[in-house]
């Protein structure tokens, strides 16, 4: 990738000129395209986000009879609590964050020590390692998903189910190799003089690895943990087939089953429960998640 | 340097390697090799494996060769898959990959609050994926009082069935998987966008060009190795489309979004007395052969567009 540093303020331009900018026409047009732009993004981007927080606290009445009106009876915050206590969103909420955080610390331990051992150390059999390595990036998980759930029912050298176990989710959670490549490459552009010199000062490859190569790469750890957090934020499937008890359900895997066995308001505010926290992650954290985000296409590969 | 290594006896060669740090190289690799052994690597051999085996998992597998391909290929239901599939991938691609685009050449030119607008572009991406899909299965609701049928009903268009009738429902799977994932291709367009050089936009105007014409001549040629690499994304991921079909409609109504990792869903989890795992695999294979063609051409060219 061809980083290109930031231009500065008056070589940032972009399509349309200065010049072009000043004639009354390219401005009308392009101030009219602009407002349109943003009332479609408002409308189709937004709202539906502002209906469920809008439905969340209306009643099942209401929201039935006429979906689109603002609450004809009222505000009804009940509904928020119910799902929270009584449905206990609470638990899966829980499950979520620990299937997240398991499964961040699992790729980012497997992604920096790979990663040092592969750019850094380089073995002689680095090459095949890397080879194997990249070429998992070419086979789909789907092709997995049979397979590896037989491994997860009998796993070796432990032959006990993993099912049920957020086990099940954070181990394979750690066999990405898209991690590893950016790793790999964030480490191969490291100075080398740094690891000489802590080489003469008598560090060992624990203290490099400890004191001096995980220091200088925060940055890439945390486009990492992004991409980890949103990922186990988001999976579906495979939670859906290795925690079958609700009790140790994400909250992705338990919404769709709520579905039919709770009122509707209470349903609907136990999804607008489950959309909340990673909007104000998202508004909070903008910067890094455009960033993550723009990066996903630019870097892969 | 190990280069300098002699091997004149064996016990010296493999001191050396300790003395060079050989084991504490091996320390640090062993949670990939674990982790890549047991979760990927080895899966991985055993779908190739298992696609040629009769696997319950009472009795030793047993191999049956062709078999379960054969099986696959006579379904009546794969070849009903595949087509969803590709109309699905299709429809994708005329509802999501034009839009994203023009958003963002727009965006480029936004001189305040361009931060407010790729916000909101993000933000149907930050819902998680499957109150996406629930609260869309919602809109779709078929009565008069639906919410979609409420708001066509402002401008005079009578009720329609949405997910519940074969025409509409892949249609309406496809609009709200293009809801929920235009923001991220906006977001790649727009830090595509920045890094056309800013000579060529000056030399265009030396030349005389319009803004039009500096889309067209300079911003399009420009982004195509962009447009190319979404595109082969796109047709992967949708491919592999499984969540919408799943919980929107199970497939139906009429088998009409039936979809290939759905048939595969089916084959290996769907029957509580075991799945069949043969036919699973072979058809996971199928569809890795042809996504690995894909992902061929797409590291070809990314290796290409960032050298």
């Amino acid at each position: 990738m061809s980083r290109r540093s930031r231009p500065r303020e008056e070589d940032d331009r972009s399509i349309v000129s200065t010049s072009d900018w000043r004639r009354p026409r390219i401005r009308r047009t392009f101030g009219a395209l602009h407002a349109a732009l943003l009332v479609l993004l408002v409308v189709f981007g937004l709202g539906p986000i502002l209906w469920l927080a809008k439905s969340a606290v209306t009643t099942t009445q209401d929201t039935l009879r006429d979906p689109m009106a603002l609450f004809p009876s009222g505000i009804d915050w009940g509904n928020l609590a119910a799902a929270w206590n009584e449905v206990h969103i609470d638990v899966q909420f829980l499950n979520t964050i620990w299937v997240a955080l398991g499964a961040w610390a699992v790729q980012l331990l497997v992604a920096t020590t790979a990663g040092y051992a592969l750019s850094i150390l380089k073995p002689r059999y680095a090459g095949i390692l890397n080879g194997l390595v990249l070429a998992t990036l070419f086979v789909p998980v789907v092709v997995l998903l049979v397979p590896l759930y037989l491994v997860i029912i009998d796993p070796p050298f432990i032959h006990t189910s993993l099912i049920n176990t957020f086990w099940a989710v954070w181990l394979p959670a750690g066999a990405n190799a898209f991690n590893i490549l950016l790793v790999k490459r964030f480490f191969d552009n490291l100075p080398r003089e740094v690891f000489e010199a802590a080489r003469t000062d008598g560090a060992g490859s624990f203290r490099l690895f400890w004191s001096v190569v995980l220091p200088m790469s925060r940055p890439i750890l945390g486009v990492i943990s992004v991409f980890a957090i949103i990922a186990a934020y988001k999976d579906y499937l495979w939670p859906l087939l290795v925690l079958r008890d609700p009790a140790v359900q994400p909250l992705s895997v338990r919404l769709p089953t709520l579905q039919r066995a709770i009122e509707l308001d209470v349903y609907l505010a136990a999804l607008a429960i489950s959309t909340i926290i990673p909007i104000i992650f998202f508004l909070a954290f903008q910067r890094v998640f455009l960033r993550s985000a723009g990066l996903g296409g630019a870097v892969k590969g | 340097m190990s280069t300098t290594v002699q091997r004149r006896r064996p016990r010296a060669a493999l001191s050396t390697w300790l003395r060079g740090g050989g084991l504490s190289t091996l320390v640090f690799l062993l949670p990939m090799l674990v982790i890549f052994g047991v979760f990927s690597w080895y899966p991985i051999v055993q779908a190739g494996i298992m696609s040629f085996q009769k696997t319950n998992l009472v009795t030793a597998p047993e191999f049956v060769g062709w078999d379960n391909f054969a099986r696959v290929l006579g379904d009546p239901n794969f070849l009903i898959a595949v087509q969803n599939t590709g109309y699905f991938a299709l429809l994708a691609l005329l509802f999501g990959y034009p839009l994203p685009l023009v958003a963002a050449v727009l965006m480029s030119e936004v001189r305040r609050g361009k931060g407010l607008f790729s916000a909101l572009a993000y933000l149907p991406v930050v819902v998680p994926p499957v109150v996406a899909v629930l609260l869309w299965k919602f809109f779709y609701d078929g009565r008069p009082a639906g919410v979609f049928n409420t708001i066509i009903g402002w401008v005079g268009i009578p009720p329609q069935p949405w997910i519940q009738n074969a025409m509409q429902a892949m249609p309406s799977l496809v609009l709200e998987a293009t809801w929920a994932a235009a923001g991220g291709t906006v977001i790649i367009y727009l830090a595509a966008l920045t890094s056309v050089p800013p000579e060529l936009y000056d030399a265009a105007e030396v030349d005389g060009a319009s803004v039009w014409q500096k889309v067209w001549f300079v911003t399009l040629p420009q982004l195509r190795g962009v447009l190319l690499i979404t595109l082969i994304l796109q047709v992967i991921g949708t491919s592999q489309v499984f969540l919408e079909p799943f919980l929107f409609t199970g497939g139906g109504p009429a088998n009409s979004t039936v979809t290939v990792l759905l048939l595969i869903y089916r084959y290996a989890f769907q029957n509580s007395l075991g799945g069949n795992y043969g036919a699973a695999t072979a058809l996971s294979v199928m569809l890795a052969l042809f996504l690995a063609l894909l992902s061929l051409v797409y590291f070809q060219l990314t290796k290409r567009w960032s050298s």
